[in-house]
């Protein structure tokens, strides 16, 4: 295994002899199925492309409160406004586990908000497209929280134990999330034609996009094969993507939509549905900063940040001043 | 512009949940918090949404001490050797009742 070596030379030269044995047993408990923990030795790069993976998801998360968070003021019913509620904190609270996960790793959570709104990380290109009617609501549940479990099960199993853990606590809640989404685009289906003309419309816009969550072909993917040896992943971006289509035609049968894919078919021989390709050029330019509302996303989240400093340094002023005083009056 | 050091200045604190009575408390995972009293606010809105829990303890991440960097270490060693502290160590016939 090739791993190993490298693992040994990522971390230079001097402790090279004694990293041997720490090498060896981390590819051991990764051979036998076992969970690496916070504390165990792992090579640099298995650290890195945590970090990377886990801030980008944490991302994604805080990020993918807007585009739904901007319909809670015009949800249609009090019912449909708390549930959008309790959906968009659920998006926060998926955001605060992962960023939990990455600092057992050694990153700042301080430091990963900068990078994110200075644009250095990235987060799903999902969320850069905008959300223009209510139907758009039901569609983000239904696909992209589909997506998100069909990507996010087998992560329960992840190779690195407090990620795995993340995974589990969120799967629990994203059933919800898909759900409500479903449920919601029934109503809208069962109401006026301009109501289901809107959720067919918010289906045509979402499809392709949401194919997109699972990142590029497997051919283009140059890190998924460590990654999956690794066993931080556990699937490839192709069969997570081939499972999201199985999984979600006949769902889009039972709701009366057209999912807009002239190539969509069972295939009989692969037991599978074929369908189209991507636009892999617009995955491309919308994950550089050049989908429809990358700029805007960035700038809310950069603006929520700074105009909250005061309440975090008041937050800070107020602790040391109790602090000060409750050492006072212990002393006196 | 950057307000960098503000939120840094916020500690890290571990959670951990009781899930219903009769259980012990277990981490669930950490956030950063200005003191003990908001830890434990966070902690209710961030890891008992769904009625997860019946009692919470937040401590100051730093204040933890752990045994060292692996989990399976020469220091759990002592206790590898002595199969007698088991109950199937020992051979007691099928047929005496109770035990």
């Amino acid at each position: 295994m090739t791993t190993t070596h490298s693992a040994a030379s990522d971390a230079g030269g001097a402790g090279q002899a004694a990293e041997e044995p720490l090498a060896e047993h981390f590819e051991v408990t990764i051979a036998r199925d076992r969970r690496i923990e916070p504390r165990d030795w792992m090579p640099e790069g298995y650290r890195k492309t945590l970090v990377r993976q886990i801030a980008q998801h944490a991302h994604s998360e805080i990020i993918g409160m807007q585009p739904e968070g901007e319909w809670i003021t015009r949800a249609p019913s009090l019912r449909r406004k708390a549930i959008l509620f309790a959906k968009v904190q659920d998006e926060a609270g998926h955001g605060l586990y992962l960023y939990s996960a990455a600092e057992t790793l050694g990153a700042d959570r301080a430091d990963l908000t900068e990078r994110l709104i200075e644009g250095r990380q990235k987060y799903s290109s999902i969320f850069n497209y905008p959300t223009l009617s209510f139907a758009d609501v039901g569609v983000i549940g239904w696909f992209v929280d589909g997506a998100a479990i069909c990507n996010q099960v087998p992560l329960c199993r992840s190779s690195y134990g407090p990620y795995a853990r993340a995974m589990v606590r969120i799967c629990k809640e994203e059933s919800f999330h898909q759900r409500q989404g479903y449920e919601l685009l029934m109503t809208m289906m069962r109401g006026t034609t301009a109501q289901r003309e809107m959720v067919q419309d918010a289906v045509d816009r979402w499809w392709w996009p949401s194919l997109m969550m699972f990142g590029p072909p497997d051919d283009a993917s140059p890190n998924s094969a460590q990654s999956m040896a690794w066993k931080i992943k556990r699937h490839t971006n192709d069969e997570l993507r081939q499972r999201f289509v199985d999984m979600t035609v006949p769902q889009a049968d039972k709701l009366g939509v057209t999912l807009p894919d002239p190539e969509l078919r069972w295939n009989e021989e692969r037991g599978h549905h074929d369908f189209g390709t991507p636009d892999w050029a617009e995955l491309m330019r919308v994950i550089k900063g050049g989908g429809p509302c990358n700029t805007e996303r960035i700038t809310r989240r950069r603006t929520a940040h700074e105009e909250g400093a005061w309440v975090r340094e008041a937050a800070t002023a107020h602790a040391a001043k109790q602090h000060e005083r409750a050492t006072k009056e212990s002393t006196a | 512009m950057s307000d960098r050091t503000s939120s840094n200045e916020w500690p890290l604190y571990e959670v951990f949940v009781r899930g219903k009575r009769g259980l012990n408390h277990v981490h669930v995972g950490s956030l950063h918090a200005a003191d003990h009293r908001m830890a434990l606010t966070h902690a209710r809105d961030l890891y008992t949404r769904r009625n997860e829990g019946v009692s919470i303890w937040v401590v100051r991440s730093e204040h933890i001490a752990a045994s060292s960097r692996d989990e399976k270490d020469p220091f759990f060693e002592p206790s590898a050797d002595k199969v007698y502290r088991h109950p199937t160590f020992y051979d007691i016939p099928d047929d005496v009742p109770h035990i």
